[in-house]
């Protein structure tokens, strides 16, 4: 059997089954909807499996799920060297969320990150401590501002509500996952103009085919096929 | 092979403890808050940091330098010469090749009567351990890097900015370009230096970044316009130091001469001239050690001065590394500055590249 795993539910999971569905394999939920198991119509030796998205880049990488769908963001924050443990088959056109630095619009002087990195050290010398940047995105945010050589920051971890934290003063800046901006402007908060750090969508990606059967390997070729990729 | 490396691990330390070294050793669990606050965020890319839940942020240590300066600060003994052995634990995110647990023998000494001797006594202490294995050198200045940038024609403010970036040699990069004026100026800023009211339509005053840090900024742009840029010619200096690859002696000549149009830099070139003399005097054939001016730019960043490695001749990853950091006992002493300079070597890789045979 050739595993796929799908976001287990929300918009992501219908765009997705629409997607296959288009291109001639039915995915759906099997049984109740609150059960977690999938059917796949159209093509033998595929078996769906229903998974949260944040999951979906873990099971690849260690070989449970064969192929998997999942925000391409997700797979860069959570595999290291993620290029060299799964590859990507087809960006599937929806789920597009920018991951964005963002400040307070009331900096007026901050527009670019070269201006952020001024501002960081002035802050720095100014309150003693670095410039906080609220994220769950850890590893991306990081990576990111150290190519563009920005300093004197430090990143707080915040899982939810992180347009809130600059007015609750639990930090001075965010990078987050934004779509249409509208809850960042809501908050005060502005994109830096250099400031985007991936441009994420829904992606497929398959995992290493480390130990894959030869029924596996042929089973691919004939969604590949059959999905036009 | 476990055992050949404690063998060699031993066989390093006596070497340091006869040259005069004080043994030292240090905790593997360190507080991260003091190497968070040297290296910022890069550090949790290298090194494993952990939450405790009652001391907080906590580092497996992933060198010896910051316990080693800590320890001296509680006596300030000059000069004194230290040693210690022991493991250091990196992080590895790109290549799952290397290790990320290795030992590390050192050599350090605070010294502040004599820095380029100083210099000297650890190059080739480190240098005759290695012990006749297939390595080149490589040596540098960072300090030479800091005089010829203190030494430009243009503001403290600039001066400060690119000093601020030294390591990172990309953001210094764009700066230089943007202070020579080669970068245009981003219509955003040109629009909010011209601006009467810069605070129009700029929404509420939130978080702890206040109005007046704002101000300060813009007021810091304004001046920065005013500044004339740095001249091509400065610059050209610059490029040219960054670019240095040659043997010692005719990297010194070449510096004399970058020196008429920079005289910024003549008193790191004389601690050169005396390095080398230094060198000469311990033994070091210098006429063929390789210098780079931006040996050391891209490790982390507390070397300020004399910087250098051994690398096998076959390549890979250095087998000894070392420099001066004056900047980081002085950050750590709250002020009071404890010149030092130092160097590490790892038995594992020596072992594999083999010495005496």
């Amino acid at each position: 059997m050739l595993k796929l795993g799908v976001p287990s539910k929300g918009r992501l999971m219908d765009k997705t089954f629409d997607w296959f569905g288009s291109r001639g394999i039915g995915l759906r939920k099997a049984g109740h909807d609150r059960e977690y198991s999938g059917a796949v119509d159209g093509i033998d030796g595929v078996e769906l499996v229903l998974l949260s998205a944040s999951e979906i880049p873990r099971e690849l990488a260690a070989g449970r799920i064969h192929l998997g769908v999942t925000g391409s963001d997700l797979i860069r924050e959570t595999l290291v060297s993620w290029d060299s443990q799964v590859v990507e088959l087809a960006r599937l056109g929806f789920g597009g969320a920018d991951l964005i630095i963002a400040v307070p619009k009331f900096w007026v002087d901050v527009d670019t990150l070269e201006d952020l990195d001024a501002a960081a050290a002035a802050f720095r010398a100014t309150h003693g401590f670095r410039l906080r940047i609220a994220t769950k995105y850890h590893r991306l945010t990081r990576e990111f501002l150290k190519a563009e050589g920005v300093a004197d920051y430090q990143l707080v971890d915040s899982q939810g509500a992180t347009e809130g934290v600059v007015k609750n003063e639990t930090a001075e800046a965010i990078s987050d996952i934004t779509s249409t901006g509208e809850t960042l402007r809501a908050n005060g908060l502005k994109i830096l103009s250099d400031g985007v750090i991936h441009a994420s969508q829904a992606t497929l990606f398959r995992g290493r085919r480390e130990g894959w059967s030869g029924a596996q390997r042929a089973t691919l070729k004939e969604l590949q096929r059959k999905l036009g990729l | 092979m476990i055992r050949d490396v404690d063998a060699e691990t031993r066989r390093l330390s006596a070497r340091f403890e006869s040259l005069g070294a004080i043994p030292v050793s240090s905790e593997v669990l360190l507080p991260a808050d003091t190497l968070l606050d040297l290296y910022g965020e890069d550090i949790r890319a290298r090194a494993y940091v952990t939450p405790d839940p009652i001391r907080g942020e906590m580092v497996l240590r992933p060198d010896f330098t910051v316990p080693v300066v800590q320890k001296h600060m509680e006596t300030r003994a000059d000069p004194v010469k230290y040693t210690y052995a022991g493991k250091v634990f990196r992080k590895q995110e790109s290549d799952a090749q290397r290790a990320t647990e290795y030992v590390q023998v050192g050599f350090e000494v605070f010294d502040g009567q004599a820095p380029a001797a100083a210099d000297a006594e650890v190059f080739a202490a480190i240098w005759d351990a290695l012990d006749g294995a297939p390595v080149r050198a490589a040596t540098g200045d960072i300090g030479l890097l800091i005089a010829a940038v203190k030494g430009l024609r243009t503001s403290d403010a600039r001066k400060a900015a690119l000093l601020r970036h030294l390591w990172r040699p990309g953001r210094f990069r764009s700066l230089l370009d943007r202070f020579c004026g080669i970068t245009k100026v981003p219509a955003t800023r040109s629009a909010l230096i011209a601006s009467k009211d810069p605070f129009a339509d700029s929404g509420p005053e939130v978080g702890v970044r206040r109005r007046a840090e704002v101000e300060a900024r813009i007021e810091s742009l304004r001046e920065d316009a005013k500044t004339a840029p740095i001249s091509a010619e400065e610059r050209a200096h610059v490029d040219a130091i960054l670019g240095l690859r040659e043997t010692m002696p005719n990297v010194l000549s070449n510096l004399r001469d970058i020196a008429m149009d920079l005289p910024g830099i003549a008193d790191a070139v004389d601690l050169m001239a005396a390095r080398m003399e230094a060198f000469s005097s311990a033994g070091i054939d210098v006429e063929s050690l390789p210098f780079e001016g931006s040996y050391g730019r891209t490790t982390l960043e507390y070397y300020d001065g004399f910087v250098f490695g051994f690398y096998p001749v076959a390549g890979g990853v250095p087998v000894a590394t070392g420099g001066r950091y004056d900047a980081l006992t002085q950050h750590l002493g709250h002020g009071a500055s404890a010149p030092a300079v130092g160097g590490v070597i790892r038995p594992d890789l020596l072992l594999v590249l083999g010495g005496r045979g």
